[in-house]
């Protein structure tokens, strides 16, 4: 049992770390170097988290096109950015691909964790026989507040992941979750901006979950860091997942082939599975993988997946992840406002 | 479109969301917008759903520069007719493309946007918008190495 | 399309009125019906009394000046209670079915005396409650939905159109140039002023490639008409000018659903039912009233009624044969783009523009000489309804 197809999505629209530090009037180099992030992506005028959800889960049934749609029992969306506070982009992306009516869904929130832990609610319902495929979305239009550190990073993407047990692409063998309460960032509700507690996030919460979280999984799996071929780590900037591999011992050319977020930003729920997708894009048969999410508040979870000989006809039915790295234009601050939607007053 | 009511939105949810319309057992007329009755041969017809293909070209387009109400925000936008594989027409905006790249018989492909909402607390309406069409992606499977994202120049 | 006409009796008309058309804010709907119908009752020299049935074409009372009701409205205010009176709704063809109901009335032989008229007051509403109300003559779920307006589709039109057949964007502009000649000789056209390609051609892009001198402009306006079996047209009047033929067709609502759509498969409906009840042929219309909403519709307008052939009209402009005085003069009263185009009102305004010309009663700049025949276009939405009316002495 495991993933049976995938699919990402990234907005076309592109805003460079040199325009905003323009803005205000910051050194460029000091988020360039310290985040290794050089542009993100932002979402068109008529794109949110629904439409990004949509599109990646589109393109996952087109690498799983012996999965029609209406027997996906289970469709969740986890995201920091769903358009309503109360009504479920599940729902929407459910009609929107043809699975209704007979299926469950709802919609997760435990920041950029959200699509794993319902990745793990598939597995369950999977692997119970409860249903034959599900189908867990990472996706989110991630806003930060102006100024702050994180409007370097805070992008739009989405990833879709259908479990299923025939046709595997990447067997499942084990999953792994560590979980605290750690107010590391927050966003009350009503809030336009979330919060952080600065430099905090790291060690208590990013590196203290992650790495405990892989050790953990590693630990009930029975395998080494020598067993991966790769590694894939959220990716809230370029240097923690590399920081969080040398501390668990895993070589960092198994991480680089995984990282996106120089091009794209951290895509929030989407981050870890598009990071994912960047590899299954290019692994081979036999290969394992390890991959371990994050979500501020906070928690991990931790997967180890091996790769069939599936994988090769399958995933060249979608566009990969470079793709969607490849396709980009550029935008300037005043654009960058109008599509995030930041006038006072105005009537969108 | 603020005219419309919340129940003709979910009414015609699955059409907009994708793309079905309609086609006539008896005559084999495919049509959209998706209708009860075939316009050929009215009660004698056998009208069932169908999903329409999701790729066309052009068949007239324009920049609506002076919105109408609700999309103030939007403008400009293109407004296009497409003709779909299967010859049917269909209107919707072609989005991700600037105005003076769109072409009558560009090439396009559906995707799924929001189309519009009524402020920020009324309900959002999404549906079809088309973009240009770009199979450039199916190369990247072809090439030898597969070159993976670390090793991307800017 | 064949009707099987069985009339018991000829038309004639022997009284018209118009308003000024424009920006009206002195009158509100109500009072600007009182503005045609006085002059259209005493131009037939009759009283309001006599009256037996008004019909009324109003596009959108209720979306433009929170009105419905309209036909009791006018009634009331023309002081006609309690004689029968109607409203009726094509968009932008209300006037010409309003007339063609009234043509039905007394040609069947029910009524003896019947006031048509077209009325509406756009300009209360602000300007994008006027756009959205104006698309409500195209698809509201197919159309409108996407955001559509009315110059987009026109402009999909015109785009077809010059990728297919060879029409320059000046020589598209010369529609404009000329309804504004003839209008700024017309006191009750909207606009009075001349215009020339180059201001056109540099006007506000609205929806590629149509700018804001290719459009018509949103006016207040009514007309009203004095219908009477022609046998008895001699009591009222010593030129009464006879409806030939009106007939009406409808085509798909949504443009893009036509098989071509820069033909107005209506008009060619309309007019054919037209030519074959009249007996005539466009070589018979010596003056010619076209719906030009948009610059484009008066081009394609006379290649569906049979002036020209498909792709020939831009010939007709570059050659000046549409102003009076050329072969074929086309919207001698500045049309829509420069008489102005209340909705409801311009089917009516069409029809009353022709009977002034075959009585020789237009002002003379714009008076063509010797007008035998007249034909009028009235258009709903992009094509969806036309009216064609042909009037002859």
């Amino acid at each position: 049992m495991g993933i049976v197809g995938y699919g990402v999505y990234v907005p076309i629209w592109r805003i460079k770390v040199d325009e905003i530090a323009r803005v205000w009037g910051h050194d460029p180099n000091v988020y360039r170097e310290g985040l290794g992030v050089e542009e993100k992506s932002v979402p068109s005028i008529d794109e949110d988290t629904v439409t990004i959800a949509v599109e990646a889960a589109r393109n996952a049934l087109k690498r799983a096109p012996e999965v029609s749609p209406n027997s996906i029992g289970a469709i969740y969306v986890g995201s920091e950015s769903h358009p309503y506070a109360v009504k479920p982009t599940a729902a929407t992306v459910a009609e929107a691909i043809g699975a209704t009516p007979s299926l469950t869904a709802a919609d997760t929130e435990f920041a950029c964790k959200a699509a794993t832990a319902a990745l793990q609610a598939c597995l369950g319902l999977v692997s119970s026989g409860y249903i034959d495929y599900g189908m867990s979305i990472g996706a989110d239009t991630a806003q930060a507040s102006p100024m702050d550190a994180l409007e370097y990073t805070a992008a739009a993407g989405g990833a879709a992941y259908i479990i299923g047990r025939r046709e595997v692409i990447a067997e499942v063998e084990c999953t792994y979750s560590y979980t605290q309460d750690v107010p590391d960032f927050w966003r009350r509700d009503g809030d336009v901006y979330p919060r952080h507690a600065g430099r905090f996030t790291g060690e208590p919460g990013y590196f203290e979950h992650v790495v405990k979280c892989t050790l953990g999984l590693m630990e009930k799996a029975g395998l080494k860091p020598s067993d991966f071929d790769y590694a894939v780590f959220h990716q809230p900037n370029a240097k923690y997942p590399l920081r969080a591999a040398t501390m668990i011992g895993i070589p960092l050319d198994k991480v680089k082939p995984g990282l996106v977020v120089q091009w794209i930003g951290n895509t929030y729920s989407g981050s870890s599975l598009i990071g994912l997708a960047a590899i299954l894009d290019i692994a081979k048969p036999g290969q394992r993988i390890l991959m371990t999410s994050y979500g501020s508040g906070a928690g991990s979870d931790s997967f180890s997946l091996l790769v069939t000989d599936v994988i090769e006809e399958k995933r060249r039915l979608a566009p990969p992840v470079r793709y969607y790295l490849d396709r980009r234009k550029y935008i300037d601050y005043a654009a960058y406002i109008k599509l995030r939607r930041m006038f006072k007053g105005v009537e969108y | 479109m603020s005219m419309l009511g919340i129940p003709s939105h979910w009414r015609r949810r699955k059409e907009r969301y994708r793309l079905i319309g309609s086609k006539c057992e008896a005559c084999g007329k495919v049509f959209f917008p998706r209708r009860e009755i075939c316009p050929n041969c009215r009660r004698r017809g056998r009208v069932i759903d169908v999903e329409l293909p999701g790729r066309g070209k052009v068949y007239s387009y324009t920049v609506i520069r002076v919105p109408s109400e609700g999309f103030e925000y939007y403008a400009p936008y293109i407004i296009a007719i497409v003709e779909l594989e299967n010859g049917v027409r269909v209107m919707s905006q072609i989005v991700d493309c600037n105005p003076e790249d769109v072409y009558i018989g560009m090439p396009v492909e559906v995707c799924f946007r929001r189309i519009f909402s009524q402020g920020d607390k009324g309900i959002i309406s999404y549906g079809f918008k088309f973009k240009p069409l770009d199979d450039s992606w199916i190369r990247c499977y072809e090439e030898e190495a597969k070159i993976s994202v670390s090793e991307m120049k800017v | 399309m064949e009707f099987p006409l069985y009339k018991k009796r000829d038309v004639a008309i022997v009284g018209v009125g118009t308003s000024k058309f424009g920006e009206r804010w002195d009158k509100s709907l109500r009072e600007l019906a009182w503005e045609a119908a006085v002059p259209a009752v005493e131009d037939a020299g009759i009283q309001g009394r006599d009256i037996q049935l008004v019909i009324f074409g109003n596009m959108s009372g209720g979306l433009f000046a929170g009105q419905e009701h309209v036909g009791a409205l006018i009634a009331d205010f023309l002081g006609l209670n309690p004689t029968p009176a109607i409203r009726v709704e094509a968009a932008c063809a209300s006037g010409g079915v309003a007339l063609f109901q009234g043509y039905l009335a007394v040609a069947s032989g029910l009524y003896d005396i019947v006031a048509v008229g077209g009325i509406e007051k756009m300009t209360d509403a602000p300007p994008d409650r006027a756009t959205l109300a104006l698309a409500g003559a195209m698809d509201s779920e197919w159309e409108a939905y996407f955001g559509a307006t009315f110059p987009g589709l026109y402009a999909l039109i015109a785009q077809r159109y010059m990728h297919e057949y060879k029409l320059s964007r000046e020589t598209l502009a010369e529609v404009a140039v000329k309804n504004h000649y003839h209008g700024s000789m017309n006191p009750l056209a909207h606009f009075q002023f001349k215009t020339t390609v180059e201001r056109v051609i540099s006007s506000p892009l609205v929806a590629d490639p149509l700018r804001r001198d290719d459009c018509c402009p949103i006016s207040d306006g009514a007309a009203c008409m004095i219908l009477v079996p022609a046998e008895k047209a001699r009591r009222y009047t010593d030129t009464p000018i006879y409806i030939k033929a009106c007939t009406v067709a409808s085509d798909k609502l949504a443009l893009f659903e036509r098989e071509d759509i820069t033909t107005l498969r209506a008009t060619i409906e309309a007019s054919r039912e037209a030519y074959r009840i009249a007996k005539l042929s466009p070589a018979d219309i010596d003056v010619i009233e076209v719906h030009d909403c948009f610059t484009i519709a008066e081009i394609i307008a006379l290649e569906d009624l049979g002036f020209v052939r498909k792709g020939d009209a831009g010939r007709l402009y570059e050659e000046g044969e549409t102003y009076v005085g050329g072969r074929l003069p086309v919207n001698t009263d500045g049309g829509l783009k420069a008489g102005g185009h209340a909705v409801g009102a311009t089917g009516v305004k069409q029809v009353i523009e022709l009977v002034k010309q075959l009585r020789g009663e237009a002002e003379k700049g714009r008076q063509v000489s010797n007008a035998e025949y007249g034909l009028a276009q009235n258009v709903g939405g992009s094509g969806a309804t036309v009216v064609v009316t042909i009037v002859g002495r």
